[in-house]
């Protein structure tokens, strides 16, 4: 098996695994007084502390929350209804045209059911949003708007957004601005106070930690309205009884993932240099999307997105399935029905080719043999799939 | 062999898929995603499109432990068996979709694409059996489904395998409980699939809008009610007219023609439903085609009682000749032709005359 989807989950570090599974069977609420309960609240704390130094922020602006979709829910939604409810007036949404549907959906909803105003910022052909947009968006009307809400990687092609610039622009509107950073974290060096935006949403098991846990990094002055009510166990924003094996592990993840960056970074691109040089020798034609330099802090230097064209996307998913190649076509699914990648399409480029599209992601446990397998098999996959379509 | 099973999420297929990987086939399940946007869970499972069906596919292969795919099939579906229903009915025919979705989806646009990625068949969960190439009937007569598969060429079915054709429903439903497949107990699915609710009158009504007209008596020529659309009606109906003048004769009435030219429903008494001579299509051969004129049985709806008759071929078109009246044969749909158990042919029904 080569396993070339790290973008959707990758392995657990084996450090993290150990954490977790030594906590497993440990009994106690954080939130209980009594010993049981402080020596469970004393992980959490130490956890936090570890995953606030990790990533530059303090330890209260870290809210755990039970995955990166409820983080990147609770910044869009929470932070809004906060702005709306300060000032009426505030009910436009700045969303770049290429996150996750964990943001894009979340604004879409609040269009549908809460008055937004959604202006989705354009990007150019590698799928970044220039400062200038966001100004020209900000400038219209600056006072009608209560969030911007741009990623720090596109999960799909790997394009690395200008987040501080970004940042400042917003910061001068004095508007709120979220980043979706699931994806960076081990692959670019990440700072939250340095970077200036006021929410960034985190998740564990993109970068070695447990499914199922994840942080949203909550400036302490950026009031944010809670989506799940109860206990209030995280600063009042977000309830429900903490997982402290799964925090735990998310910390010990979180540390050695930012330790471990440039290190881990290099190998990665080294290695994702050799695919795609190896791709485009094999199929000459084969289209790489996306920042073109290869450059790691342009574009994710895990992240090979390619367009072979005559080919669908999901006719390739499944032959090299069938040769023990994992990878993914990077669109969304709903009864697991491909439809034509909106990031592609915002960058421009026609449904043929995002239909044709294939994204491979390199994560800590690649190895030039994974490499080296789809160099085999792309070539006859291709042309096997070309056969399929017309 | 490589093989593709097409599985809807129902107890059929995925018991035809068990079957295949029991054989020593080296298979592959396929959801074919019908609608674009699939209607989320729908109660009483009575589609194959639904996102809960697409789930219960998926359980299945796991449980087979086969890799699953599904298949956008929803735009050439769309096209080619949703519109052309509509198209029919529009023209005072009556279609069978699921005849068109075999002829046109699954024994064309999925085989050409799993031939093409490789696979060397297709199976399905359909109630048929393959004697040496030859497309027969079921054992299970109830559940036979030769008549919406007699429209498939010798070349598609060479690539087909349907492995329930010689069960029983009963055992396939304790084969299912069996194996472990939570399908097992899952209701069989009788209506069109993309009419969610069954009610096709009122689908048709939302896509061919009002067309009012009169329901004419054949005998007396009197106009004795109204209709909204000549389209809902079927040749042999007889619910649901909304006549109110009595038959001279008091004898119930049918209807015997659809005219949506003229917009007109004719209704008259049983016994103008006869029909001795069935007008088709050009026909397509299961197997070798037959030495004309032909003599053997004719199946003219689905579950329908077969006639027996004599078929000719006259400019290219299957004329055939029944022995006995048929009554209330409806033009659109196919008239499948049987040689005993073993299906000989099919044409569609253009015109009957008594």
């Amino acid at each position: 098996m080569a396993y070339l989807d790290h973008a959707a989950t990758t392995p657990m570090v084996p450090q993290a695994a150990e954490t977790m599974a030594a906590l497993l069977s440990d009994c106690g609420n954080a939130s209980s007084l009594h010993g049981a309960g402080r020596r469970a609240r004393r992980i959490v704390e130490e956890s936090r502390e570890a995953v606030a130094a990790a990533l530059g922020a303090r330890p209260s602006e870290v809210v755990f929350t039970g995955g990166g979709t409820e983080a990147d829910n609770l910044a869009v939604k929470g932070i809004f209804w906060s702005r709306r409810d300060a000032d009426p007036r505030r009910c436009r949404v700045l969303v770049s045209a290429v996150e996750h549907h964990a943001v894009m959906d979340s604004a879409e909803w609040l269009a549908a059911r809460e008055g937004a105003v959604i202006t989705w910022l354009p990007v150019d052909e590698t799928g970044r949003v220039a400062p200038q947009t966001l100004r020209d968006a900000l400038v219209a009307e600056p006072d009608d708007v209560a969030l911007v809400s741009v990623m720090t990687a596109n999960n799909e092609v790997g394009t690395v957004q200008p987040v501080d610039e970004l940042a400042a622009i917003a910061r001068e509107f004095g508007v709120p601005m979220h980043t979706d950073a699931v994806q960076a974290v081990g692959q670019l060096p990440l700072d939250f106070a340095q970077s200036g935006v006021d929410a960034m949403t985190v998740t564990g098991h993109k970068f070695g930690g447990p499914l199922g846990v994840a942080a949203l990094l909550l400036g302490r002055d950026v009031d944010c309205v809670p989506v799940l009510h109860g206990g209030g166990q995280e600063r009042d924003v977000r309830s429900g009884t903490l997982d402290v094996p799964a925090i735990a592990a998310f910390a010990v993840a979180a540390e050695l993932a930012v330790k471990e960056q440039p290190v881990r970074a290099e190998r990665l691109r080294e290695l994702r240099n050799s695919l795609v040089d190896g791709v485009v020798v094999a199929v000459p034609d084969a289209q790489l999307n996306g920042e073109p330099s290869l450059d790691p802090l342009r574009r994710l230097p895990g992240n090979a997105h390619f367009s072979f064209p005559g080919c669908e996307g999901d006719a390739l998913l499944m032959l090299l399935d069938a040769r023990g190649i994992e990878c993914s076509t990077g669109s969304a699914c709903s009864a697991g029905v491909a439809r034509p990648s909106h990031v592609l399409l915002a960058m421009g480029h026609d449904e043929a080719r995002a239909r044709a599209s294939l994204r491979f992601s390199l994560g800590h446990t690649s190895t030039d043999a994974d490499v080296a397998a789809v160099i085999d098999a792309i070539a006859p996959v291709v042309e096997r799939a070309r056969s399929t379509s017309g | 062999m490589k093989v593709l099973a097409a599985m809807s999420g129902g107890v059929d297929s995925a018991v035809a898929a068990a079957r295949a990987v029991d054989a020593g086939h080296d298979v592959t399940g396929v959801h074919l995603a019908l609608s674009p946007s699939p209607a989320s869970y729908r109660s009483g499972a009575r589609g194959c499109c639904s996102l809960e069906d697409s789930r219960d596919a998926r359980r299945a292969a796991d449980v087979l432990d086969i890799p699953f795919y599904v298949w956008d099939v929803a735009e050439r579906f769309a096209r080619d068996v949703v519109d052309d229903f509509v198209a029919e009915y529009a023209a005072g025919r009556t279609p069978n979709p699921c005849v068109r979705c075999n002829e046109r989806i699954k024994f064309a646009a999925v085989l050409d694409r799993a031939l093409a990625l490789g696979f060397d068949a297709v199976c399905t969960g359909h109630y048929a059996r393959l004697v040496d190439g030859l497309l027969h009937r079921a054992v299970d007569s109830g559940k036979d489904q030769s008549y919406v598969l007699a429209v498939l060429r010798p070349d598609q079915l060479a690539r087909a395998m349907f492995p329930l054709g010689d069960t029983r429903k009963p055992d396939v439903r304790a084969e299912a409980a069996a194996r472990g497949l939570i399908v097992a107990d899952k209701p069989d699915s009788h209506d069109i699939c993309f009419i969610a609710d069954g009610d096709t009158r009122r689908w048709l009504e939302g896509r061919l809008g009002s067309q009012p007209g009169p329901i004419v008596d054949a005998q007396t020529g009197d106009v004795v009610g109204g209709h909204d659309g000549a389209y809902a009606f079927t040749v042999g109906q007889r619910r649901g007219l909304g006549v109110t003048v009595p038959a001279p004769d008091g004898r119930p009435r049918y209807v015997l023609d659809v005219s949506v030219v003229t917009r007109t429903v004719t209704v008259g008494p049983e016994d103008r439903l006869d029909v001795r001579t069935v007008l088709a299509g050009e026909p397509t051969w299961c197997g070798p085609q037959p030495t004309l004129p032909w003599q053997g049985l004719a199946q003219l709806r689905a579950h329908g009682e077969v006639h027996r008759c004599t078929g000719e071929v006259v400019d290219g078109r299957l004329v055939v000749r029944l022995w006995d009246p048929a009554r209330g044969i409806a033009p659109g749909q196919t008239v499948a032709l049987y040689d005993d158990t073993r299906v000989v042919g099919s044409a569609t029904i253009n015109s009957t005359a008594g």
